[in-house]
């Protein structure tokens, strides 16, 4: 009995994950499986060893180098951003005030609104003839060439900042919304400011969420090749070169041992990244006694 | 001295979102204007044909249009073919990967949910982590399959990679998770079949994450770029979103007509399910 039980259960798991799981493997997992071997060998015929050939070429290549630091950078900034203004604003938000629900919906439009849609109004935003120029020149500053200089990497920062800052303020608010009204009652019968009450109650219990906002964030920064491409197109000013430029490059070409090895990088990066970020995530939610 | 600390933020709040919505704002009215004010406002854009007088001149923001006219629409929807096959490329593409997606997801996520069996957790932490991979790391992998099974260039190369995603799959668990496992003990005692349970009791208590998941997806497979970029090489069957990237200057009007109409749908599927939406979002964190 138990073990005919047993055997359904295995039926089942095999019925409903089968077809998701087959779909991953084949899709995603077995290419890059096959993709590790592949990075080290020197041609797909002769199939000679190459160690980290294939590694040392790639990083030595200008093109990729310019993409990766072009990419670090673009993170660098936008990300800390992101963050902290998102953070200002679910903190606002959290307070009662006119117009909160409204207020709260135009913040997250951004998120459900194509690109492409809104694209236009951007080009017309920061061309060198375009609207901001026209604002400058009445206080006498001269044009900036917006997408050609390194102000490029500024605009994409301000695009991807509209785009996303929704998505976290969502998250903050949910998470704000999760620490019991309680702690804030009882340490203001202690006599604790508001300056307090945010560094020891809400900044504490909010890190769980800060850290996983900020790897969202992470994640959603190597997405904003789709704006610059919308905005830039194929080549644009190399400041906002950004890696996914370089592996588009490397497909038309078909050069598959850049773009394996390129890829892999970036897997590795992406992973030693999470795991140190859900480690210390996970040490903070043992310290707060989550 | 409460109130008045209270009425900066909000004006300030309020400004801010003005500036939020105004890509949206100027779009929508300036596609109401003909060729003729939209020249007049952007005439600078073509700025080397321009003799030099002109050149002198700056875009100018206009939100509200001198004389209303629906004569762009009239274009985009009626005159050109272009677009329409386009918005239908869109349309083709996005509606098999959100049905796909939601069936094959909500399967996995009961198992991963509500079943026990060896190697769950490993299986599912490998889920996550590819949940995690940005498209610089997924597209190739995809690319390699989809060229063994000759899929490249046809819609199917954008359909399979995105129907098996992992973060369906692990969207739909954070919500069934909370799904009582007294339920289902008590339906296996009247003697249901996991099957059963399935339908009868996971997929309707699992409503809300379903419609998350099914927004969510929409959302992002209908701004999708990088992927027909790399997977179709017939440009007749690039979706409307890397179509309206290539308009030029000289068709200003039909741009901004063609750019409302691509996001319309997705502004009805916000206002019809914002909280959709928004819990969506806040399932997706990982708190453990």
């Amino acid at each position: 009995m138990a073990g005919e039980r047993k055997r359904g259960e295995i039926a089942a798991v095999l019925l409903f994950l089968g077809p998701s799981t087959l779909g991953i493997l084949i899709f995603y997992i077995v290419p890059f499986i096959w993709m590790i071997f592949y990075s080290f060998f020197d041609s797909p015929i002769n199939g000679k060893f190459a160690g980290f050939g294939n590694y040392v070429e790639l990083i030595n290549s200008g093109a990729y180098r310019q993409a990766v630091v072009n990419t670090i950078t673009f993170t660098g900034i936008s990300v800390p951003l992101i963050i902290v203004l998102s953070l200002i604003l679910s903190l606002l938000l959290n307070e009662r005030m006119h117009f909160r629900q409204e207020l709260r919906t135009s913040f997250i439009v951004p998120l459900v609104v194509p690109v492409a849609s809104v694209i236009l109004f951007f080009e017309l935003l920061f061309d060198t003839r375009g609207i901001i120029n026209g604002m400058l020149s009445i206080v006498d500053i001269a044009p900036v060439d917006w997408m050609n200089s390194s102000w490029a990497m500024a605009v994409v920062i301000i695009i991807y900042i509209w785009k996303n800052i929704g998505y976290n303020i969502v998250l903050f608010l949910a998470g704000l919304q999760g620490i019991p009204k309680e702690y804030y009652e009882a340490a203001s019968l202690d006599g604790a400011g508001k300056v307090a009450m945010f560094t020891h109650i809400t900044l504490i219990y909010l890190m769980p969420t800060i850290f996983f906002t900020i790897i969202i964030s992470i994640i959603n920064s190597f997405k904003v090749f789709r704006e610059v491409y919308l905005l830039a197109g194929d080549y644009p000013y190399q400041g906002i070169y950004m890696l996914q430029h370089y592996m588009n490059n490397m497909f038309r070409r078909l050069n598959y041992h850049k773009l394996v090895t390129a890829a892999i990088l970036m897997a590795v990066f992406i992973y030693i990244m999470i795991f140190v970020l859900f480690r210390i995530q996970k040490r903070i939610n043992n310290a707060i006694g989550e | 001295m409460n109130r008045i600390q209270g009425t900066l933020p909000n004006a300030l709040l309020i400004v801010l979102a003005f500036f939020m919505i105004l890509p949206l704002l100027m779009s929508a009215t300036n596609s109401f204007m003909s060729d003729g004010e939209l020249g007049e406002n952007y005439d600078s854009r073509d700025a080397e044909q321009q003799t030099e007088e002109v050149k002198k001149g700056f875009n100018s923001m206009k939100l509200i249009p001198d004389s209303f006219t629906l004569k762009q629409y009239y274009q985009v929807l009626i005159a050109k073919h272009k677009f329409l096959r386009m918005f239908w490329n869109s349309v083709f593409i996005v509606l098999p990967i959100v049905a796909g997606q939601v069936i094959i997801s909500s399967m996995a996520a009961f198992a991963f949910a509500k079943l026990r069996f060896r190697g769950r957790d490993t299986l599912f932490f490998i889920y996550i982590v590819l949940m995690l991979m940005p498209f610089q790391v997924t597209l190739v992998p995809n690319y390699l399959t989809l060229d063994r099974l000759g899929l490249i260039d046809s819609y199917l190369s954008l359909v399979f990679p995105g129907v098996f995603s992992a973060f369906g799959v692990f969207l739909l668990r954070q919500f069934m998770m909370f799904i009582p496992n007294e339920c289902i003990e008590a339906a296996k005692v009247d003697g249901c079949s996991l099957v059963h349970i399935f339908f009868k009791i996971i997929l309707p208590m699992s409503k809300g994450g379903i419609a998350s998941l099914a927004i969510l997806s929409f959302i992002d497979n209908w701004n999708m770029v990088e992927q027909p970029l790399i997977f179709l090489k017939d440009a007749n069957k690039y979706p409307l979103s890397i179509y309206l990237s290539r308009v030029n200057g000289g068709e200003l009007g039909i741009a901004f007509a063609a750019g409302i109409i691509y996001m319309l749908p997705m502004l009805f599927m916000f206002l019809y399910g914002e909280n959709y939406l928004v819990e969506g979002i806040s399932h997706s964190a990982i708190k453990r």
